[in-house]
């Protein structure tokens, strides 16, 4: 019934050359389904990373197809990438990566302007955003009055106002504690079955994977397993 | 989209007050010495050129003696004679002319004294050199051609000796003669070669060389070109007439010399540009250097916000986008410094021109470059490092500590 929404398949990705030639991914078939919130596990230096840059757009594969809604991606070229990570794409970065000195609400703004909303829609956007995040009242916070927790919502918030079809986490509890990240999964499992938010996350931790509805493990640069987990919670 | 973007700039900057005034510092400094140094200059060659007026428009003046005298050369040229007037008067080329004698004398009243310049002219020389009577009266035909005991003050020696009482119809003593006050001019104060104009006392000129100098000479001659008529060819009328009255024979040197004060007007006025020039470029390199110092902090600045970047990079900014961003943000730093510069420099200007007692006249024309000149600065030198902003690698500048 629900169409690919990412198809990747035969993905290679080529560092280097000669004696010094790194195969990060070789040979990736890869489907994730609208509505799935996936995991992607494997050891450091197994392309998973890679892999996430890929499907997020931020780097292109050396050969292979990689299909987004039906559509070949893997040969736009910069600009036309940016433009898909503006329309369809939110992510969610390990760091927070929130930009320093900037209020939470115009943190959340910043794709908005990309997209080219007016002033007064952005606002009403970003607070809506952060609201669902349950930040209300923190809108005029910058990152360094936020708890780490916080600052990831607040990115997560970011990634949700561009109303995206997938989302991209690469390790979002990798700075919390436990409990922090517990609440942080929760909050992108809500997400995944209330809105039905597609989600893509990288994590080294099998306790946050377990969140996740559908478990892939790559190992030197391919997928070895690719199996349904009893997501927690249910 | 540029109007959110100038607004993130300023936004930007804003954030680093000090930091980005630090880095507009150069261009500060540069406009505002640039604008400082042409306002002034143009407030003294406008002033140079208001004492050329004041002089009296296409005036020339005739002297004894040739042209160019080296040092030590004696002038041995006879002076002019008062029928020599009477012949320049003939000239339709010349409106005026008036013979000038000159003399330093002490002039006394009850028990004030002052020793002051005496001029022997006639009433013509008012009108040449635009002298205005302030009170009382010039000179009668009948006085010109008499030699009455008659004179009249500038304001430095009536202050001397009256103060500021009313001068007309008193005696003042110079030398032997006792000679009522008729009239008192209109100050002018200050001459372009800083002399005192007001400090002098004009007499008849049968008067002066009678009872002052006890000579017929006439020292020089000014001279007001009539209306409509060209200096050129006044002066040529001059010269004609007078080598016929001095008996020169053809090809032999003139004994005497026409100057047209527009020269020296025009030549106080070249000096006047070329140090204004020489001082712009000066003001003008450290434009160039303030330039160099944005460049260098935008540069420092793409470095530390590389995060940034690549944040932007990430939810869709594109490289095109990014560069405008810090292009904007060094144009809107360099203007905001021009405009902080332009403010300085006509400050600096105005408190040169009271010290100076020059008029103030900011040009539109230099304000208009200089803020030009500090948006292209920004344009220049801004996009270099917008350029290695836009070329970062999204990866790469999210994984930039």
């Amino acid at each position: 019934m629900t169409a690919p929404l990412i198809e990747l398949r035969g993905i290679t990705r080529l560092y280097g050359s000669g004696e010094a030639l790194v195969r990060a991914l070789d040979g990736v078939d890869l489907t994730i389904s609208r509505g799935e919130f996936v995991a992607i596990m494997g050891p450091s230096g197994s392309g998973k990373s890679t892999a996430m840059n890929i499907i997020g757009c931020l780097d292109r594969p050396s050969s292979g197809n990689y299909l987004f809604n039906g559509v070949e991606v893997a040969t736009l070229d910069q600009d036309q990438r940016a433009l898909l990570r503006r329309h369809y794409l939110g992510f969610v970065f390990q760091g927070f990566n929130l930009l320093p000195r900037t209020t939470a609400l115009e943190n959340v703004e910043l794709p908005l302007i990309y997209k080219g909303q007016p002033k007064a829609e952005r606002v009403a956007r970003a607070r809506q955003a952060l609201a669902r995040v349950g930040l209300d009242g923190r809108e005029d916070h910058t990152p360094a009055q936020l708890s780490g927790g916080q600052q990831q919502r607040v990115a997560i918030a970011r990634a949700l106002a561009g109303e995206p079809m997938v989302m991209l986490a690469d390790e979002p509890t990798g700075n919390l504690d436990t409990r922090r990240s517990v609440e942080i999964m929760e909050l992108l499992q809500q997400l995944n079955r209330d809105a039905g938010l597609t989600i893509v996350m990288v994590t080294h931790e099998e306790d946050m994977a377990a969140y996740a509805g559908r478990l892939v493990v790559f190992t030197d640069g391919k997928v070895v397993r690719d199996v349904p987990t009893r997501a927690k919670g249910t | 989209m540029l109007l959110e973007t100038i607004r993130l700039a300023l936004t930007a900057i804003i954030r680093n007050a000090l930091r980005s005034f630090l880095t507009v510092l150069g261009v500060v400094i540069g406009v505002a010495a640039v604008i400082a140094m042409v306002t002034v200059g143009q407030g003294s060659s406008e002033q140079v050129s208001a004492n050329v007026e004041a002089l009296g428009t296409n005036m020339l003046i005739l002297r004894p003696g040739t042209r160019m005298m080296g040092p030590g050369a004696r002038n041995t040229a006879p002076a002019f004679r008062l029928a020599d007037i009477q012949a320049l008067q003939d000239l339709d080329s010349l409106s005026s002319v008036a013979p000038v004698v000159s003399t330093s004398e002490t002039a006394v009243f009850g028990n004030t004294n002052r020793t002051t310049s005496v001029t022997g002219t006639t009433s013509a020389y008012l009108d040449i050199g635009g002298w205005q009577i302030a009170r009382g009266r010039g000179f009668t035909p009948a006085e010109d051609r008499s030699g009455a005991n008659v004179c009249i003050i500038g304001e430095t020696v009536r202050t001397a000796l009256f103060g500021a009482t009313d001068p007309t119809g008193e005696k003042i003593r110079i030398k032997a003669i006792s000679c009522e006050v008729i009239g008192l001019l209109v100050a002018k104060g200050a001459g372009s070669f800083g002399q005192d104009q007001d400090d002098m006392v004009i007499m008849p000129v049968r008067t002066v060389q009678r009872r002052l100098l006890g000579s017929q000479d006439v020292a020089s001659v000014m001279v007001q070109v009539a209306p409509g008529r060209s200096s050129e060819r006044a002066m040529s009328d001059i010269q004609t007439l007078m080598r016929d009255r001095r008996h020169i024979a053809p090809g032999q040197e003139d004994n005497f010399a026409v100057n047209d004060m527009k020269e020296l007007a025009s030549m106080l006025n070249s000096v006047n540009s070329v140090l204004t020039g020489l001082l712009s470029s000066v003001a003008a390199v450290s434009l160039l250097v303030g330039g160099i110092g944005i460049m260098n902090i935008m540069l420092v600045s793409v470095t530390e916000r590389t995060r940034e970047i690549g944040i932007r990079l990430s939810v869709g900014a594109q490289a095109s986008q990014v560069l405008m961003q810090f292009l904007v943000e060094a144009v809107v730093l360099s203007v905001l410094g021009g405009i902080v510069g332009i403010l300085a420099g006509l400050g600096l200007a105005f408190v040169a021109a009271q010290i100076m007692a020059i008029p103030f006249s900011p040009s539109p024309g230099v304000v208009a470059l200089a803020f030009g000149f500090s948006a292209v600065v920004g344009m220049v030198f801004g996009y270099f490092p917008a350029r290695a902003a836009a070329r970062l690698d999204p990866i790469e500048a999210l994984r930039h500590q």
